[in-house]
């Protein structure tokens, strides 16, 4: 086995994204979300009888929200997609055949150490977007979903590691006494190692959740409609007035928070407790 | 109610009978790396007897126990399990698994079950045997091991003690024909050592073919029926317990007995 990779609890307890969140931080977007509210109607003229931002604001959020559900429904298909791969190429990792194994590594590291944004323009180039099914139909893929593809690889790599790291932190007396019971291989992975690596494995992985719905503005780059996106055409069709550029920007920084906060006080909780277990 | 013991050894190979030795080691060599751990070593285990294998730290008795279910591999020599070769490449280790059960010095129970499903589910999982029946004779065997109402406790909410009877019963659950001890009690607290040792004790008394790598030298006087002495990789002498602790010929096994006696 090359390189031990071990989940150190005390390491992904301190260092972890999600245990770096604070409710303060929300209090301070929120304040400064406020501020730039107020900022914005002093920069405006008021001989003009332009709209405010709050209002202008308001009258775009349908459309910002909207856009906001995309980023949720990519976040969640890219991690499903990311979570059967991740696990997949995991297992391939610690196969005892060098022939799996090698690959799986080589591919594992790629996209681990890749950055986001690369793959996002790889995937978008590289995968076409249409497909001739055999019947001489035509399957169009939209944006969204190769940019839903692209943020999975990096997650699935990041899994991938999670996995083996998590089955490698299993003591080897585990093994011995499976393999004494004359358990196989197969048989001591899926009934003994593997459910005692879901609760090793389930903090960092919320974690990469986090991290990828917190990516999936990036596609708006490629022209995909969800809240960023939404909220520069939103702009953009007000007038694209530059006092408003912060109030908007600050918002979907609210927007986010209020989304990721949840997920990062349950992984703590789950990294606290995992601590406490072991 | 005889729990683990078979009236006919299974998968025994054609040419073994029940008379003949049910281990048979022969100048058995292991290594790891350049570190030869076992320098030649033979010994015969008859059905029913009780061997217990004492000796210093580092001198092989671990080593020697494990390889005789395979968790070690050998160099050269050979291991027979009743008529069957432990080094064979075409061995059935199911088949000799299910033959000798080993008991680790830190249990190694399975945390995230029970001590009933840590019983009942390398049977109903490996040898597919029907889960009622499983269960019948798993709740006997905690009983055995006076564990009863422990069923349902997870290992982490048990004593060092308990969890190690709980790893006996899980091994006598695959009715193994021989029953490997290595060091059960060097982990646990001077008061559940004893809990422990009775457990092993009752098993030996009806008819287990025990070998046991152990430090309590009053326990091996008592139930074994020929001591091993290792040193440095090899056997340097054994005898019944009466001759062997007042009447050791080797002065290396004198010096040990009177250090730790």
């Amino acid at each position: 086995m090359s390189g031990a990779f071990r989940i150190d609890a005390r390491r992904f307890g301190e260092g972890s994204f999600c245990s770096r969140i604070h409710w303060r931080h929300g209090i301070w977007l929120g304040l400064a979300f406020c501020g730039s509210l107020a900022f914005a109607h002093a920069q405006s003229e008021p001989a003009q009888q332009s709209a405010s931002a709050i209002s202008t604001l308001v009258l775009w959020m349908p459309f910002i929200l909207t856009g906001f559900a995309l980023n949720l429904l990519m976040s969640f298909i890219a991690m499903a997609v990311a979570t059967v791969l991740g696990i997949g190429l995991g297992l391939l990792q610690i196969s005892r055949s060098r022939l799996l194994q090698m690959p799986a590594w080589f591919v594992t590291h790629l996209f681990r150490n890749s950055p986001w944004l690369v793959i996002l323009f790889m995937v978008m180039f590289l995968v076409p977007f249409e497909i001739r099914l055999p019947g001489g139909d035509i399957l169009m893929i939209p944006d969204w979903v190769k940019a839903t593809f692209a943020f999975s690889l990096p997650v699935m790599a990041n899994i991938s590691e999670i996995v083996r790291g998590a089955i490698n932190s299993i003591p080897k007396g585990q093994w011995e006494s499976a393999e004494s019971l004359a358990f196989t291989r197969g048989q001591t992975l899926r009934w003994i190692i593997l459910p005692q690596c879901v609760r090793r494995a389930l903090p960092p992985w919320m974690n990469w959740y986090a991290l990828l719905a917190l990516a999936t503005p990036m596609a708006s780059i490629l022209g995909v409609r969800e809240a960023v996106g939404n909220a520069q055409a939103a702009m953009e069709a007000a007038g694209a007035r530059p006092e408003f550029l912060i109030p908007f920007y600050l918002f979907l920084l609210c927007l986010f928070f209020a989304y990721i906060y949840p997920i990062a006080l349950w992984t703590r909780k789950l990294e606290r407790k995992y601590v406490v277990a072991n | 109610m005889s729990l683990q013991t078979n009236s006919n050894t299974r998968g025994a190979s054609p040419g073994w009978s029940p008379d003949m030795p049910i281990i048979s080691i022969r100048d058995v060599h292991k290594s790891f790396g350049a570190l030869e751990v076992l320098k030649g070593v033979s010994l015969d285990v008859r059905k029913g007897e009780v061997i217990c294998i004492i000796g210093p730290s580092g001198s092989g008795k671990s080593t020697l126990i494990r390889c005789i279910n395979g968790l070690n591999d050998i160099q050269k020599g050979s291991i027979t399990v009743a008529g069957q070769e432990v080094n064979d490449p075409k061995l059935d280790l199911l088949a000799l698994r299910r033959k000798v059960g080993i008991v680790f010095q830190q249990y190694n129970l399975f945390p995230h079950k029970t001590a009933l499903q840590n019983v009942m589910m390398a049977p109903v999982l490996v040898l597919k045997e029907p889960k009622k029946e499983v269960e019948e004779r798993a709740r006997a065997l905690i009983a055995k091991v006076r564990l009863q109402g422990k069923e349902d406790a997870y290992p982490g909410e048990l004593s060092g003690g308990q969890q190690q009877r709980v790893a006996i019963a899980r091994s006598l659950a695959m009715r193994p024909d021989v029953m490997l001890f290595d060091e059960v009690t060097a982990a646990l607290d001077p008061e559940t050592v004893k809990e422990v040792l009775l457990a092993i004790k009752e098993l030996a008394a009806e008819g287990m073919t025990c070998i046991l790598v152990t430090h309590e030298m009053g326990f091996a006087r008592e139930v074994a029926d020929q001591v091993y002495f290792t040193d440095r990789g090899v056997i340097v002498e054994h005898g019944p317990p009466d001759q062997f602790f007042t009447k050791a010929n080797d002065p290396r096994t004198r010096q040990f007995l009177s250090q730790i006696l």
